[in-house]
């Protein structure tokens, strides 16, 4: 899922200071924490109080999407009311806010979230761990599942690095754990501590340039391969 | 790597079998490099060659490029110039080493770096583009394949002539030197030809780690030891520098230091230095004997009046 933190009011408030009239987009999507109808009403509620505030007028409309970042999905939840708003608030990560940009292009779409990271909950420390840092090259093969890109906080290949003690990282003042201590632990565990000292190679950064295009054709390759294969078969 | 080609009188010496001793010189945030300098002058008689930090601690300082080649050209005293991947991708790091050639520079510690976030701007972009295994390995390249990944040299350039150190953490013995020890595999396989430590107090803890890497790997070691020049700064690195301890002992005989009724500064600084000498002079013997060290490098920034009564307590003589 990807994870996001709201911005905070003043910024939501500054950004959409000259209207009046808004239309506050939450997302089902898998925006975490939840960002739906809930929450986009709960910030319609608040951006009117600090308008009350300040005196002025504003109206709000909130409403929510299955999936903001899908552009059909999008269009077809929101096409009837947009009209009817002069700005749009998305409450999804900072795909849905640009889908809505390129569904609704008349309109100003405003991010009412910053989009963090691609994790999931841990629910023993009551966060959101980031989990994959898109790289690109997945690794998790040879390192027991651990990713060193996202749990190391220097992304290396060949660590641990001087600066864990005890298994701790030097970042975040030793109290989130060394990625590369948890990859030999979990390796040595599962007799497999020949991968862990295997030299890695430095990444490729090709593969992780911006932006970046995938062509859909690319995708749809194993399933020709399998068609072909299944035929001569 | 591991061929008798020798560059600097750092690999000289490892390889003669020498107990060598290095120590180490940090640029301030100045353009001014004259205080290193005479650092450099005053420690040349008892070292072999000193380390040039760069941007220790994750502190912005003079240039470690810079500084090593200022300092080894003003002063005579042969360099190892500090590189971390922290601040470089591989185009600067590769430069980089290029440039430590070109200006005559003959040793290389290739290090990862603290990270940003630690230091000093904790904002700054991290590149981390290599690892320090990553280095060590174009370093390598550089010297023995006259290319820098795969990008070959002109023709007419000389040889690149350096040796390449890396870093060990002895203090991971307290809590499972594991993975440490196979990092270090990782870069001797890389090619990495010295190693030099973090500082280390307990010599059980050290004796166990370096035993660990001679029976893993063929690297020469030079022990990290940190001689404090008073109570604030032993104090100072036992409550700020994490992972490392100074012993209780040790800590409060500097604390009676402190106390003391000297009639001069000089006597003050003369017991100071006496317990450096009483504590670490013993451990580095021990180690030696042991077989366990090839020398020390002993990282006593901003106080080189400890390196003549040490070297004369390991009963080693100044250099002509």
């Amino acid at each position: 899922m990807i994870v996001t933190k709201l911005k905070s009011l003043e910024e939501i408030y500054d950004m959409i200071k000259p209207y009046s009239n808004v239309l506050i987009a939450g997302c089902d999507g898998c925006c975490q924490p939840p960002r739906g109808i809930h929450e986009a009403n709960n910030l319609g509620k608040m951006l009117k109080l600090k308008k009350m505030v300040d005196g002025e007028k504003f109206d709000y409309k909130a409403t929510t999407v299955l999936r903001q970042c899908d552009d059909k999905i999008a269009a077809t939840a929101l096409r009837s009311l947009v009209d009817d708003y002069d700005a749009i608030i998305s409450m999804a990560c900072g795909i849905g806010v640009q889908i809505l940009t390129k569904v609704f292009p008349e309109k100003l779409t405003f991010p009412a979230q910053n989009t963090m990271f691609n994790g999931a909950a841990d629910h023993e420390k009551n966060s959101y761990v980031e989990y994959c840092n898109q790289c690109g090259d997945c690794l998790l093969g040879i390192t027991g599942g651990i990713c060193p890109v996202a749990g190391c906080a220097k992304s290396l290949m060949n660590g641990p690095c001087g600066g864990q003690i005890d298994g701790k990282c030097e970042v975040g003042d030793y109290k989130i754990d060394c990625a590369w201590v948890n990859i030999y632990k979990r390796l040595k565990k599962l007799g497999r501590l020949d991968l862990f000292e295997k030299y890695r190679p430095k990444r490729d950064y090709r593969l992780m340039t911006s932006p970046s295009f995938i062509d859909f054709l690319e995708l749809d390759e194993i399933e020709e391969e399998i068609n072909e294969k299944e035929a001569k078969a | 790597m591991s061929d008798d080609r020798v560059y600097s009188d750092l690999m000289r010496e490892l390889k003669q079998g020498n107990f060598v001793i290095t120590g180490e010189l940090e640029p301030e945030v100045t353009t001014d490099i004259d205080p290193t300098v005479k650092e450099a002058v005053a420690m040349k008689p008892y070292v072999t060659a000193a380390n040039v930090t760069d941007n220790p601690k994750a502190t912005v300082c003079l240039s470690s490029l810079a500084g090593s080649f200022l300092t080894q050209q003003k002063s005579g005293l042969e360099i190892v110039y500090q590189l971390t991947t922290r601040d470089m991708n591989r185009m600067a790091l590769g430069a980089a080493v290029l440039g430590a050639g070109s200006l005559g520079l003959k040793n290389i510690l290739a290090l990862t770096g603290d990270h940003h976030q630690t230091g000093n701007m904790p904002g700054a972009k991290p590149v981390y583009d290599y690892d320090s295994t990553h280095l060590i390995k174009l370093i390598r390249e550089m010297v023995d394949n006259r290319s820098i990944e795969g990008i070959k040299f002109d023709d007419e350039a000389p040889d690149l002539k350096l040796h390449v150190g890396g870093a060990a953490n002895p203090n991971t013995a307290m809590w499972g030197m594991g993975p440490e020890i196979m990092h270090i595999r990782r870069k001797a396989a890389a090619g990495v030809e010295f190693l030099q430590t973090q500082v280390v107090y307990d010599i059980e803890v050290a004796a166990q780690f370096l035993k660990e890497v001679k029976d893993k790997t063929n690297v020469p070691v030079l022990l990290g030891i940190f001689p404090m020049k008073g109570y604030g700064i032993a104090k100072g690195f036992d409550e700020f520098v994490p992972g490392v301890s100074v012993p209780k002992d040790l800590l409060s005989r500097f604390k009676e230091v402190k106390k003391g009724n000297w009639p001069n500064k000089k006597a003050k600084k003369d017991a100071y230095r006496k317990i450096n000498i009483e504590f670490f002079t013993p451990m580095l013997k021990e180690l030696k004997k042991r077989g366990l060290v090839a020398g020390c490098h002993i990282m006593a920034v901003h106080y080189p009046k400890i390196f003549p009564p040490l070297v004369e307590a390991l009963g080693l003589s100044p250099k002509e």
